[in-house]
């Protein structure tokens, strides 16, 4: 290399790293920036929240606030963000989501969170007791105010069922199974039919055996891992290893590319659906397959999976503002109207005994009565205890073992233990 | 600063011709006390300048590299989760590492997907150089399109070779189907996801590397080959004393950034499997790589120590591996 070519290749350099900084120095300009007089609040969730009509609504009422909404698709992507944000103290929005499965891990550093009740007051009456109560510490403080719960529901294929058939009314589903063993008997005569599996995943129906149980599930009320003992862990466990034998699962793993392609191709008829599983029913099925899905009662009885919350992390500089529409969007009107957007089903009383929440047909879903569906159930909903890291022993530690189990790698004796071996080294904080 | 540039004029001699040598023209050393300061100005020009105009990197290799770098070999003694307290545990995240059996599996899986992707890597990006360094027709064409797949972004890469290699629906399965080899659940077989993983790698960078053994092939003087010829070498012994020995250092080269790239394997593995338990590399960790582990254990479990832990080892291995291929290189390639 000739002296001229090095020294051009250091002015070079000079010029790349000048204009990089330059660059920085735009960006971080640019995202303070805000009009003289508007506030901008952020709002930051995973999934679909059906936030997108509420916020414009919030908007055209609240002159000079102006909102955006950044979605993650996948809360498994969104947690890192998050933690991301509050490692750094920059970057996270004035109002985020957390979901029951990872909220009491971000619960467990309060002075990341502002505490709500001095802007919204104590709203306990209005909402499911359970629910309001994990949004709060041990100390009292409002950390997170409920957004929705998951009742628990079918989703099913009409025109697969009718091909396979069987009846496709959602009354005269529901009625072929009360009970899981009589939903593997329909998993059985499907796969003899088609020579498909009916349910997508065994790990759908894990989740929801869990919550149907109820009580510790990894862990118990004082947080400490129980997932070798937990009754629900157990039932759940044995629910997914049926499923499995019987051939009625389609082997997808849930979340997956291939899951979600199934959605589309027919790859399986049946999902489990808590109430926001709909959005995402609806999203990975296209507008194509309009009218194909319905809803149906789910074997085995009620359940709660999933469902989540907002809160104000206290690095957020408009806290009031951000309080103000995190009770917005969690009151009866706004969760009425996130309901009918994208279908997750509300926690706030008010809204459940909504007469329009009530009488909700979603049309996507061949106009099933989805609030009447899930609503019937909400209000005697059990609670299961999520502990700290709920979801990575469910993710990380339960499911991947079912999945192997599903597939024929693993006995279940070894897919037992490695499950439990890895809950404690996933579970510990 | 002052006490440098009394002390400049001391050493301006051996500092001027020290330039001099380097083709820097030579500062005027006559004149009237009028050029003085100027001259002066422009020994400090001379002098300092240079430390001027590389400062921007090392100010932001300082920021983003270095910074860094320190504050993991930190974090790699603490227990920390990084949004809340932390406490400073000496090397009991080195130990537990030590008895980790998903590392070691982090590691296995890595170093064989290395294996599998660049031995047969570089072998075809010197047949590729080799076949470019002749006179084919349209030279010019191939040695562009042999750098696509390198610019291709990566993440539409892994989403392509993702759908490739499909368990429902998949061109390969359905390729093998045609030949009578049964599906092949990539994502499950540990042999299928390592191959699936390599080809993606392989898709990627060969095309790179035989253009840098291209570059290296052509420097060699064609009078070598001339001679060989007349001493009647043929083709092979041509390019096993000539070609060879004469990309010793370019060999070196290309294997040590592969190396380093190999171990670093994240975002292919990463996006081959998706789904909730992604970062697993599999649901029997498969095809989980080091870099993978890292992530899982301090993004995924927020053990942030730990993984800084993961990461300096990461380090260790790399350095190794490198001196390793280093040591390979030239005791097999003579010159």
């Amino acid at each position: 290399m000739s002296v001229n070519s090095r020294r051009r290749t250091l002015a070079v350099v000079a010029l790349a790293a000048v204009t990089a900084l330059g660059g920085l120095a735009a960006c971080s300009k640019k995202n303070e920036e805000a009009k003289p007089g508007e506030i901008k609040l952020v709002v930051d969730h995973f999934g679909e929240f059906g936030y997108d009509e509420l916020v414009k609504q919030y908007e055209a009422s609240h002159p000079g606030i102006k909102i955006e909404i950044r979605k993650t698709a996948q809360l498994n992507d969104y947690r890192p963000l998050l933690v991301r944000y509050l490692a750094t103290q920059k970057g996270a929005g004035d109002v985020v989501a957390l979901e029951e499965g990872i909220i009491s891990e971000f619960k467990s550093n309060p002075a990341n969170w502002v505490d709500l009740t001095p802007y919204v007051g104590d709203k306990r009456s209005e909402y499911l007791p359970w629910k309001y109560d994990i949004g709060k510490t041990s100390e009292g403080k409002l950390l997170a105010l409920p957004t929705d719960v998951g009742g628990l529901g079918v989703c099913y294929r009409k025109d697969l069922f009718k091909a396979a058939g069987l009846p496709e009314d959602r009354e005269a589903v529901s009625k072929l199974w009360p009970s899981w063993d009589q939903f593997i008997q329909v998993g059985k005569d499907y796969r003899a039919k088609t020579g498909k599996g009916l349910l997508d995943s065994v790990t759908t129906a894990f989740s929801a055996s869990l919550s149907q149980t109820g009580g510790d599930l990894f862990y118990d009320k004082d947080f400490n891992i129980v997932a070798d003992k937990s009754a629900a862990v157990k039932t759940a466990w044995d629910l997914a290893l049926k499923l499995a034998d019987n051939g009625v699962t389609a082997k997808t793993r849930t979340w997956s590319d291939e899951w979600q392609a199934g959605f589309q191709q027919g790859t399986f008829a049946a999902t489990l659906c808590p109430s926001w599983m709909l959005g995402i029913v609806e999203q990975n099925s296209g507008a194509g397959n309009k009218g194909k899905w319905d809803l149906a009662a789910v074997p085995g009885g009620g359940g709660n999976w999933g469902g989540s919350f907002l809160a104000v992390p206290t690095q957020s500089k408009h806290p009031k503002e951000a309080a103000e529409l995190a009770a917005f969007l969690t009151s009866a009107e706004g969760q009425v109207a996130a309901f009918k957007a994208k279908g997750p089903l509300p926690s706030n009383l008010k809204a459940l005994d909504n007469p329009d929440f009530q009488a909700y047909k979603n049309a996507y879903f061949s106009d099933a009565p989805v609030g009447k569906i899930f609503g019937e159930g909400a209000k005697t909903l059990k609670p299961g205890i999520i502990g700290p890291k709920h979801q990575a022993i469910k993710e990380r530690a339960f499911e991947p073992q079912l999945q192997a189990y599903e597939a024929g790698q693993l006995d279940a004796a070894t897919a037992w233990a490695n499950a439990i071996k890895d809950a404690k080294t996933q579970g510990a904080v | 600063m002052t006490q440098q540039q009394t002390g400049g004029a001391h050493g301006a001699t051996g500092q001027l011709s020290h330039l001099d040598s380097r083709g820097t023209p030579r500062t005027a050393n006559h004149g009237g006390p009028r050029f003085r300061k100027r001259e002066r100005l422009s020994r400090l020009d001379v002098k300092y300048s240079p430390y001027l105009y590389v400062a921007p990197f090392f100010i932001l290799f300082a920021a983003f590299g270095l910074y860094p770098v320190l504050m993991t070999g930190w974090m790699s003694f603490t227990d920390w989760n990084l949004i809340g307290d932390w406490k400073f545990i000496g090397l009991e995240n080195y130990a537990n590492l030590m008895k980790d059996e998903y590392f070691w599996n982090a590691v296995r899986n890595t170093l064989a997907i290395f294996l599998i992707a660049t031995i047969p890597q570089l072998l075809l990006a010197l047949l590729l150089a080799e076949m470019l360094n002749r006179g084919i027709r349209a030279r010019t064409f191939f040695r562009m399109i042999i750098f696509v797949p390198n610019i291709t972004s990566l993440a539409a890469v892994a989403i392509v070779f993702g759908l490739f290699f499909r368990r429902d629906f998949g061109a390969i399965n359905w390729l093998l189907d045609f030949v009578g080899i049964g599906p092949i659940d990539w994502r499950r077989e540990t042999w299928g996801s390592w191959v699936a993983l390599a080809t993606m790698i392989d898709w990627r960078w060969t095309g790179y590397n035989a253009l840098i053994i291209l570059a290296a092939m052509q420097a060699i003087p064609r009078d070598l080959y001339e001679s060989a010829s007349l001493d009647g070498a043929g083709r092979w012994r041509q390019f096993t004393s000539i070609t060879l020995p004469s990309l010793r250092p370019t060999l070196m080269f290309v294997i040590i950034v592969s190396t380093i790239g190999g171990w670093q394997l994240f975002v292919e593995p990463l996006v081959f499997n998706s789904g909730s338990g992604a970062i697993l590399g599999g649901t029997q960790r498969q095809f989980q790589t080091v870099a993978m582990y890292m992530f899982e254990r301090g993004f995924s479990d927020l053990r942030f120590g730990y993984g800084a832990a993961i990461g300096f080892a990461l380090f260790a291995i790399i350095v190794v591996a490198s001196m390793f291929n280093f040591l390979l290189v030239r005791r097999t390639v003579r010159e």
